[in-house]
């Protein structure tokens, strides 16, 4: 409750106004200074009384309100949602072809996991294939962004084809990916290698480039050096564009994954979906669906945790 | 200035400014400046905004180049800025030990910190500062590699009143322990009444008018000698009709 609101105390000031035409005929007492009496008194409209009280006390009772006002935080809006199907669904008012209960769902992903089908395929498309191609991406986003953010010959080199392929949706290289390299699990890791690279790219040298030059400024005029002036003030000081970046990083290498597995696949989640699909088991298309969801919802948890550890410095981190 | 006086200035010189010339576009911003600091010599330098004290400093720290003329200038030299310009990623001991290298920089800087008065503050985040520690932080970080000469731009002029007193005494307390040549720039005629052994008034791209300040520290602060340097540095500013 930081917030300054103008209203009460323009209405303040009318107030005071009026009191003291009032009071001063009276008492003769100079107008500035109000009196405690008059505070005491009147705790009137148009005023504001800020009072010092127990601090701990109010911190404790103010904490315990802000854990049962948000007991969910954000997940609050997903756990309705998942309330409201559930509810909707045991009514009989979704139909279960369309939408089964989230139970269901549940139900189903750990009947596959027990006959060993969700696992292994759970592993290919994290291990062998999201956190390769993520790796990958990653990898050559940061050496090339950190390259083109601090040297103009290497803006020179990467800007032009990476402002390219970032106009290049990742569904359009799909096809040329399989003429290339076939359907085996290259061209899966070189989509999300694709989809973690171009945006990683772009956020780490914007990042570099509107460092501070004030401070960059400063550095200098201390005597530190090429390699402390990069590693002190240049990379600390990108590092809420870096983390920017990988937050689009680890999306947009979801939707490779997704658009990977989808178009073909004998194996991995989005094999479990087209089976499904075709086996008529909307359960599992659902269940599916849900890891991706999952997968999202994680990947920006992580990004936010690291925020909340690595940018402590900044003022006012503990809104964010 | 003959070759002679020059060549003989510089060995005891904290910084020599010599006909420099400074451009941006078509306005000439320093025009033929001379200016000569001696060893240990605090110069305030004065004037209106804009009229290049500033882009004299940054000439002086060499992060800029003349557009004629020389500055000579020692290499061990720091600069205060007007803001504080701490790295708000770097807790107050390693914003102080930017410049510095070798296994005894920690304690350097934790004694460059105990001496603007900041002694226990070394975990303190920038953004835990007021802005009058900010300031000692930067002082102490410009102090901390023993320059020779220290320039500081309009250092206090962020600062509240009270503060900026302090910081006042905290500079002449910081002279008798360094034995640095300093130019502080500034447009306050009572800062540089209280601060200055010379107060030089800047005008038009040039040094207009050198005035010493041989008062001691209680004339500084009132008497007759006082108000003839405040009436003169007002004249010098063009404001003599405005007392």
């Amino acid at each position: 409750m930081m917030q300054v609101n103008p209203g009460p105390i323009a209405a303040a000031g009318i107030a005071t106004a009026s009191s003291r035409a009032a009071d001063a005929p009276m008492t003769g007492t100079p107008p500035p200074m109000l009196s405690p009496t008059t505070y005491g008194l009147a705790p009137a409209q148009g005023r504001e009384v800020f009072l010092a009280s127990d601090a701990r006390r109010v911190s404790a009772v103010s904490r315990w309100r802000k854990r049962l006002s948000w007991p969910l935080g954000i997940y609050t809006t997903p756990v309705a949602i998942l309330i409201t199907w559930q509810v909707l669904a045991e009514a009989g008012l979704l139909s279960p072809t369309a939408a089964p209960a989230p139970t269901v769902i549940a139900r189903t992903g750990w009947q596959l996991w027990q006959q060993g089908v969700l696992g292994p395929d759970l592993e290919i498309s994290l291990v062998h294939r999201a956190a390769l191609g993520l790796l990958l991406g990653l990898g050559a986003g940061i050496v090339t962004g950190v390259i083109g953010g601090l040297l103009r010959s290497g803006e020179n080199l990467f800007n032009g084809i990476v402002q390219i392929l970032n106009t290049i949706p990742i569904l359009a290289i799909l096809p040329v990916m399989i003429v290339w390299f076939g359907i085996d699990e290259l061209p899966k890791v070189l989509i999300i290698a694709f989809g973690a690279f171009v945006p990683m790219y772009l956020n780490l040298f914007a990042a570099i480039r509107s460092v501070d030059q004030r401070l960059v400024e400063m550095a200098r005029t201390t005597g530190a050096g090429r390699w402390r002036l990069v590693t002190r003030v240049m990379f600390p000081g990108a590092l809420p564009g870096f983390l920017v970046g990988l937050r689009f990083s680890l999306a947009f290498s979801i939707l490779g994954l997704v658009a990977a597995e989808t178009l073909n696949a004998n194996s991995g989640i989005g094999f479990l979906i087209t089976n499904g699909q075709t086996y008529m088991q909307p359960d599992q298309v659902w269940l599916g669906l849900v890891i991706y969801a999952i997968l999202g919802l994680l990947a920006d948890q992580f990004v936010r945790l690291l925020q909340r550890v690595l940018l402590r410095w900044r003022p006012g981190y503990e809104a964010a | 200035m003959s070759a002679a006086t020059v060549a003989s200035a510089r060995q005891r010189a904290g910084a020599v400014i010599d006909h420099v010339v400074r451009r941006f576009g078509p306005r000439v911003v320093l025009d033929h400046l001379s200016l000569t600091i001696a060893e240990e010599e605090l110069v305030v330098l004065l004037g209106p905004s804009g009229c290049g004290k500033t882009t004299l400093l940054r000439l002086l720290t060499g992060l800029d180049r003349p557009d004629g003329g020389t500055v000579e200038v020692p290499v061990r030299r720091a600069i205060v800025f007007q803001g504080d310009r701490l790295l708000p990623w770097q807790r107050a001991l390693p914003n102080v030990a930017l410049g510095l290298s070798g296994p005894d920089a920690r304690q350097r800087a934790s004694a460059a910190l105990a001496e603007v008065g900041l002694a226990g503050r070394e975990r303190a985040w920038p953004k835990e500062l007021s802005g009058g520690e900010a300031q000692r932080v930067a002082l102490a970080r410009a102090l901390v590699s023993e320059p020779e000469l220290v320039l500081l731009d309009e250092p206090f002029a962020a600062l509240d009143a009270i503060t900026r007193l302090r910081m006042h005494n905290l500079v002449r307390a910081l002279r008798r322990q360094h034995h640095a040549a300093m130019l502080l720039v500034t447009h306050d005629v009572d800062e540089a009444i209280t601060l200055a052994d010379r107060i030089v008034v800047m005008s038009q791209g040039r040094i207009a008018a050198s005035h010493p300040v041989p008062l001691s520290a209680a004339e500084r602060e009132a008497g007759a000698a006082r108000e003839d340097l405040r009436a003169a540095l007002l004249a010098d500013l063009g404001l003599a009709n405005q007392l």
